[in-house]
This record gives structure tokens, C-alpha cells and sequence, in this order.
């Protein structure tokens, strides 16, 4: 069995405004040094299916876990 | 005519949709829930309504837009049904790939909540036809997740092919190029985010969706 996480980001350009949000409460905090903050989502699941778990996982970000419109995702497997 | 609104688990304007297409047509409007595999015959009008479908998980109108109805929903508006997305509506549709783009949070990370006054861009399309000499347009919006997105080759043809529908007069969320709906490359398919199901009669501060309502239907 593979334990799967989906790391899902707005990709560079497509403006994250939630990312900009905690930056710049971070720097109101007194973080100056903080920017480029961005806002993601982790999805992790175990996964015992066939087929092989990277190909799956991928197929499972185009179809559901990520907007590739809008989207970028990272898939980690351990 | 006939037309039916689908429901899905967190639709909270599917009854709008009904009360407001039956008042402004005098046509009935069936109810359809998201697990069904086929749609009732002979369909005009398809509407997607506005809501919080499955409480907006991973992404708003990710999950409506994998049920079910769905495949039916896509296999009629290839029929060339007409399919309308109302708000959410037009966020499943997007998440469908039935429109291009994407929705993304309002760019002033505010829930937008008023009347809003819209242009018609596009006064050539069966949504949109009634408005004839009629250039602007008031409606709700309702809405957190409101701002258009697309690549800027992707904007280029939906400007070029005629597809942009309505824009905002003031945009509320920026949305690119003040877009508030588009439709489809074959014209049958219109994503909007403000509401003509809340502004089918004087009473509610204006009756501009009545005559969305009835273009659809004089159209088919």
C-alpha cells in the first residue's frame, strides 16, 4: 500500500489572494522579510488499487484534485 | 418549451430558478436531482443554479461537476440544448470543461453581495437577443469565488469568436477583462456569474433576467 500526498498551488502568475493576504499579515506582525507567500492545499490518502500508484495519482490530479487551468500539483509517494 | 434545473447537494437558488423561468416564461420548469443518469425528454433549457454545491469542497463546483448528471448534462448541450450556469452554476461548468477558464477567489477577497450593473456584449446570442436596443443591464451578484480567470491566448479568442456575453460595468472582483459570463464556441452554452433568477420582476430592482429567460425560450 502507498501512502499518497497531493501538494495542489495556483501556479506562478495566477495571483493568490490568499497568499497575498498572509503576507502581508505576517509583515504586520513585524515579519518584513516575509513575501511570496502562497496558499496550498495538501491532499494525502493511502491508495491499494491497481495500477501503479504515481500513474494513478497523476491521473487523479487531472481529473479531479487540481485545475490545471489555474493549478500546479506535486504528487509525493511513500 | 421545457425546462429543467438540476439540483445538487448545497444548490441554494434551484427553487429561485424555478419560480423565476415559470414567472417569466409561463412555461414549467421540472426539477432534476444530480444522481440521475438521464434527463427528462425533449429538453430546451438546462439550468445549473447558483449555491454552495458540496459546500464548495477542494474547489467551488469541483465535485457537481464529476456527478452523475453530469455526462447527461454534456451529452445534451451537444445535442445543442441550451445550458445555462447561474453563479455556481458557472463554476461547475468551467470545472466541467464545458467553458473554458476558471473561477478564482475575488481578487478583494470579499463575498460581493449587490446589484451590479452588467453590459451586454454580446446582444447576437439566444440568451441574450430580447435585450435588442437594450445596453446595459442590472442584476445580483452573490458570490466569493467570482473572478474570471483565463490564459491570455485563451481571453484573446473568447474576445475574437464573440464569446464574452456580459462584462461588469464596475468590476466587483477582478474578473479579467470585466467578464461576468461567457458561452460556449457554439453558442448554446452560457456561464454567468451575476443572477437573472434574482431579477425577474420590478419588485426584486429590476426584471433584466425575465428577458434572459424569455430569449432562451423565444430562441428555441
Amino acid at each position: 500500500m502507498a501512502r499518497i500526498k497531493v501538494h495542489v498551488f495556483l501556479k506562478p502568475g495566477v495571483l493568490d489572494v490568499q497568499g497575498k493576504a498572509v503576507e502581508g499579515a505576517l509583515q504586520g506582525l513585524g515579519w518584513s522579510g516575509v513575501s511570496d507567500a502562497r496558499v496550498g492545499k495538501l491532499i494525502e490518502f493511502d491508495f491499494d488499487g491497481e495500477g501503479d500508484p504515481a500513474a494513478e495519482a497523476k491521473t487523479m490530479c487531472e481529473q479531479l484534485l487540481a485545475n490545471t487551468v489555474i493549478e500546479s500539483y506535486r504528487i509525493e509517494i511513500a | 418549451m421545457s425546462a429543467a434545473v438540476i439540483v445538487f447537494p448545497g444548490s441554494n437558488c434551484d427553487r429561485d430558478c424555478k419560480v423565476a423561468i415559470e414567472r417569466s416564461t409561463g412555461e414549467p420548469v421540472q426539477m432534476v436531482w444530480h444522481q440521475e443518469t438521464s434527463l427528462p425528454e425533449g429538453l430546451d433549457l438546462i439550468v445549473l443554479p447558483g449555491g454552495f454545491s458540496y459546500g464548495d469542497y477542494l474547489r467551488c463546483g469541483a465535485m457537481a461537476a464529476q456527478s452523475p448528471v453530469m455526462q447527461a448534462v454534456k451529452q445534451a448541450a451537444d445535442d445543442g440544448v441550451a445550458v445555462l450556469g447561474i453563479c455556481n452554476g458557472f463554476q461547475i461548468l468551467c470545472e466541467a470543461g464545458m467553458l473554458p477558464g476558471a473561477l478564482l477567489r475575488n481578487a478583494g477577497l470579499k463575498y460581493v453581495c449587490k446589484p451590479i450593473s452588467l453590459t451586454v456584449a454580446n446582444a447576437q446570442t439566444r440568451f441574450t437577443a430580447g435585450y435588442q436596443g437594450q445596453r446595459e443591464v442590472i442584476m445580483t451578484q452573490g458570490n466569493g469565488d467570482g473572478n474570471f480567470f483565463a490564459e491570455p491566448e485563451e481571453l484573446a479568442r473568447l474576445e475574437g469568436e464573440g464569446q464574452v456575453v456580459f462584462r461588469y460595468v464596475d468590476n466587483p472582483n477582478g474578473s479579467a477583462a470585466n467578464i461576468a459570463g461567457i458561452q460556449n464556441a457554439r453558442g448554446n452554452v452560457l456561464g454567468m456569474m451575476p443572477h437573472p433568477d434574482r431579477a425577474f420582476e420590478a419588485e426584486l430592482g429590476s426584471a433584466d433576467g425575465a428577458t434572459l429567460f424569455r430569449s432562451i425560450y423565444a430562441a428555441a
